[in-house]
């Protein structure tokens, strides 16, 4: 088994959604309910495979920080109001192969959007470095 | 037996702090004094369980003490006898309480103590219930306990202190098999039996009359529900009944403070059949009298809902003025009164805005579908 994280993306410059993929407060209040719904089926699918670790949404917005020197505060800059690639959450799965993690990112991609067509955000999959196995000789 | 434990663990802890036992010593002999109990509780329990374990348990401490003073060569600490009475254990949750709520401790580690130490939560529970790994949770509980550990403590801190730390505790809320809010209540309920003080009842109430409708603010599917679309019917009355009863005997002392004022305007929501029947004009003047004892601006904010219940709409958006833009849910109380006058595009934009900078889940769900609700009117 390997860890996986999930990154879900917002792309500005989606290709099948040249400007953005629509904002959610454009859909109707039923299309809204059956994506938040989909993310839901999605952690519980995966729940019952024993694939499922952590979830989390974050806020749209964030800062970057970076220590200055001694005794001094940190500088901050942003929040950025205009991203071109916003990180609207996470998931992390523990499966047993690559090609199982991407089966399971398409599947978070298919959620419905408007029109309850899968809206195909991108997801990223980055792998865990794990630790070295303690092997048998 | 473990609920007779859980209620008594924090009286025995108390007999011990009182003695002038040292904090986190105190806490370890009781927990050892728990683990013989649960071993020889069931064979026979003891005709005095509370006596037993401060038996027990003080014997744990003069041990640990003996060993500790052994192996830094120190002279053994001497260990006065208590005077036992009930006289002096109606005070002790207060003190325990006011110990776990030190000025020198943060929030969080304020609410971890009085969870472990008097709630007598389990260190693996605590942090199932904050969703922090255990480790990091039992950390934090040991760096509490070695702040406050250097200071004895005889008298009571700040009530006000404590009864802040309890409301925290209640917000949390129910994040998974701990429930936040009932042990919240629960230490509340023991501290208004033990201390007269209109302010302790008052926090009491408004726990209860909040609680009371917790059953009906989240729809099957876990979105949230506004208190104007809850179903009413689901609303705990017996949990309403008490909490009335407790808020109107505070009331009587003529001691008014913010949680009765808040516990008032709680059971004003509750005593409504309807949303439509709701004293909103009583609701007002109760937070006028909320606003002298605390005019922070979520305050402000909430009274401007009622003004604008009252005066309508536009009087509400007024007493919105001069509140800071960055304040948590403005945006989505600035969207409701601009809906209530008519003005849907600015409410869904407001819902709009309101939802970027939501701090839940549940929450930005809700607000985003406020806002396509109105979108999609509009179209």
């Amino acid at each position: 088994m390997a860890k996986y994280l999930l990154l879900k993306h917002y792309r500005g410059d989606h290709e099948l959604a040249p400007g953005g993929i629509v904002p959610m407060d454009q859909w109707t209040p039923e299309e809204v309910s059956a994506h938040m719904a989909f993310m839901g089926h999605v952690a519980d699918e995966l729940r019952k495979r024993g694939e499922f670790v952590d979830a989390q949404a974050l806020s749209p917005e964030g800062t970057f920080v970076r220590y200055d020197g001694d005794g001094k505060e940190p500088v901050t800059d942003g929040p950025f109001a205009e991203t071109k690639d916003l990180i609207a959450g996470w998931m992390i799965i523990d499966v047993d192969s690559p090609e199982r993690a991407y089966e399971a990112a398409a599947f978070l991609s298919s959620a419905p959007g408007p029109g309850g067509r899968p809206i195909k955000e991108w997801i990223e999959v980055r792998p865990f470095l794990g630790e070295v196995p303690a092997e048998t000789e | 037996m473990n609920q007779l434990l859980r209620d008594l663990t924090p009286q025995v802890l108390g007999v011990l702090v009182r003695r002038g036992g040292d904090f986190a010593a105190a806490e370890d002999a009781v927990q050892d004094a728990l683990l013989e109990a649960v071993q020889h509780w069931p064979d026979a329990l003891p005709d005095d369980p509370e006596g037993w374990l401060v038996r027990v348990a003080g014997r744990k401490l003069i041990d640990a003490q003996r060993s500790e003073t052994s192996r830094r060569r120190r002279e053994v600490r001497d260990y006065q006898e208590p005077a036992p009475g009930p006289t002096e254990q109606d005070d002790d949750t207060l003190l325990l309480l006011s110990r776990c709520c030190h000025p020198l401790l943060s929030p969080a580690s304020a609410i971890a103590l009085a969870l472990r130490a008097v709630g007598g939560l389990t260190t693996a529970q605590i942090a199932q219930a904050f969703l922090v790994p255990e480790p990091t949770m039992a950390q934090r509980i040991s760096r509490a306990k070695r702040t406050v550990s250097g200071e004895r403590f005889e008298r009571p801190g700040d009530i006000r202190a404590v009864l802040r730390v309890l409301y925290l505790i209640f917000n949390e809320g129910f994040t998974g098999e701990v429930d936040l809010a009932i042990e919240a209540i629960r230490l509340t309920r023991q501290l208004a039996g033990s201390v007269d003080d209109p302010e302790v009842a008052g926090l009491l109430a408004l726990m209860l009359l909040h609680h009371a409708r917790r059953p009906a603010r989240r729809a099957k599917d876990g979105s949230l529900v506004q208190l104007a679309d809850q179903d009413r019917g689901l609303w705990d009355t017996s949990l309403i009944r008490e909490g009335v009863g407790i808020l109107q005997a505070a009331l009587v002392t003529g001691r008014l403070g913010e949680y009765q004022a808040q516990a008032a305007i709680a059971a004003l929501h509750d005593d409504a059949a309807t949303a439509e029947e709701t004293d909103w004009p009583q609701i007002l003047e109760w937070y006028e009298e909320l606003l002298r004892f605390n005019d922070n601006p979520v305050v402000l904010l909430n009274r401007a809902v009622a003004v604008g219940e009252v005066d309508g709409p536009l009087a509400g958006l007024r007493a919105l003025d001069g509140l800071d833009a960055d304040l948590p849910r403005r945006d989505a109380v600035a969207a409701y009164l601009h809906e209530r006058a008519g003005n849907r595009a600015d409410a869904a934009r407001l819902y709009a805005s309101a939802a970027h900078r939501a701090t839940t889940t549940a929450e930005r769900d809700h607000l985003t579908k406020q806002a396509a609700r109105l979108n999609a009117c509009h179209e």
